[in-house]
């Protein structure tokens, strides 16, 4: 009966101390000194006891209280020093300039995605507009290699096959179509629509020709069976839209950013979210990793973008400017992951010095909105796309 | 009855979150210092390989033509 592991967590009016209520009927109790959190989390460790309720200390769920405190505990204690003291003896990157190399023309309304190739030799790319089509171009001659027209102009996102063999799209239509570039009579068809999500789709990533992982907005993230266009696995978790995600580099992880103003990461195996990291205060718009894949780096509506440490489980440094008030809509590390690129609703790209935390250039060019970056998979160029129905490449 | 077993659900699903919470809170963690390190040395490390960071030269720059001299 539910009413038999209820506990009670009363608190003395100095308000550091709990007596607790063991569903075996026993009473215990703790004591911490006032702002530390370490005895508690010693506490809960020894005894292995977490109250299974609360009914009168906080308003919502003691466990997520308590388990929130052990957290910020554990995380607290192996803050030795900060990033910004570990890098204070390195240099500033010096000022980064960059040119518009190319512009490629043909999409008639906002650009809303972009994806490279992952062939460094053949500079391919693709871009989803809510025009309808989905362009393969080649960012050296901008020729368009593929115009492919969409059943739904409501798209939203874009990916390319790291074989270069397919594309994904989705948007509003709630699915993942995947399209066959390869074909054998030339012409790119549709090969698969996955269909399941209850709200639209706001990110997708290939593993490989026979897997995908997609985001959604109805906050989960799939894991599909391409073959069979069927879901192999669901990670749910995220309290709001899942708006972007990004896959490790050994391809056993993926992270997800959403408007819960969390990013989580995933074990793609297990199905199971590992670790989930907040600080931001608005959604999260851009997630990427950090090249080696040891950090993950958030984009936000709050106007910052974040690195999070993933093996020291937490934010080692925020990117803000108190002249940038403007959300934060996509971001690519450079290839080293000295340089972060980001992309902000004012039109521009900042440039940061990843490490010092420093503004150290801008991409001026578009007309409207940056929707999307990516920095081509030999790091030689950087790829802005724009409302302003332009992309840009840059180095 | 209905009130028990919403407050049968709500536990469960308290239960469930705060296995999950469990779960995260017990990872092993690395200290700041060497994740800090780790990054710092990755980046400069390979910070010569990196093209936007060094610079592409014209002459090896895929997006630029190559520019001839005309000798007069």
């Amino acid at each position: 009966m539910a009413a038999d592991s209820l506990s009670r967590l009363s608190k003395d009016p100095c308000e550091n101390a709990a007596s607790f209520m063991k569903p075996s009927g026993r009473q215990t109790s703790a004591r911490w000194s006032h702002g530390s959190e370490c005895k508690l989390c010693r506490f809960i460790t020894d005894t292995g006891f977490i109250p299974s309720s609360l009914i009168s200390l906080h308003p919502s769920n003691p466990h997520l209280f308590l388990i929130g405190a052990v957290e910020r505990a554990a995380r607290k204690a192996v803050q030795d020093t900060t990033l910004q003291e570990a890098v204070a003896s390195i240099t500033v990157v010096g000022r980064v300039q960059m040119k518009t190399r190319k512009t490629l023309r043909g999409h008639l309304a906002k650009i809303y995605a972009m994806h490279w190739g992952a062939d460094a030799n053949s500079k391919l790319c693709v871009s989803a507009s809510q025009d309808g089509k989905l362009i393969v171009w080649d960012s050296i001659t901008t020729n368009k290699v593929n115009a492919i027209p969409l059943k739904s102009s409501w798209v939203m996102t874009c990916a390319y096959a790291p074989s270069g063999n397919l594309v994904a799209c989705g948007g509003l239509d709630n699915m993942c179509s995947i399209y066959n570039l390869k074909g054998k009579d030339g012409n790119v068809k549709v090969m698969r629509e996955l269909a399941a999500h209850t709200g639209y789709l706001s990110c997708c990533r290939f593993l490989s020709d026979s897997e995908i992982i997609t985001s959604s907005g109805d906050c989960t993230c799939v894991l599909w069976d391409i073959e069979t266009g069927t879901q192999k696995t669901i990670f749910a978790g995220h309290q709001g839209d899942c708006m972007s995600l990004a896959v490790s580099p050994d391809f056993n992880f993926f992270i997800s950013g959403a408007c819960d103003f969390t990013a989580k990461l995933w074990d793609i195996r297990e199905g199971q979210c590992r670790q989930t990291f907040g600080g931001h205060e608005s959604d999260i718009n851009a997630i990427g990793f950090f090249p080696n894949g040891n950090a993950v780096i958030t984009g936000s509506d709050d106007a910052t973008c974040k690195l999070y440490d993933l093996r020291a489980d937490q934010e080692l440094i925020t990117y803000q400017d108190s002249g940038i008030m403007c959300g934060v809509t996509s971001l690519a590390p450079s290839l080293s992951g000295r340089l972060l690129l980001a992309g902000y609703d004012d039109f521009n790209v900042n440039i940061w010095d990843a490490l010092k935390s420093e503004r150290v250039g801008v991409l001026a060019g578009h007309d409207n909105r940056v929707s999307c970056i990516g920095v081509s998979a030999d790091g030689m160029a950087c790829c802005t796309g724009s409302w302003d129905s332009f992309l840009k490449i840059w180095n | 009855m209905s009130n028990n077993s919403a407050s049968n659900s709500s536990l469960a699903i308290a239960q469930k979150a705060v296995k999950q919470l469990r779960l995260e809170a017990s990872v092993r963690r690395i200290k700041v210092s060497q994740a800090a390190a780790e990054l710092k040395t990755f980046c400069l490390q390979n910070a010569h390989k990196d093209p936007l960071l060094t610079g592409v030269p014209s002459s090896d720059n895929p997006f630029r033509p190559p520019k001839s001299c005309v000798l007069l």
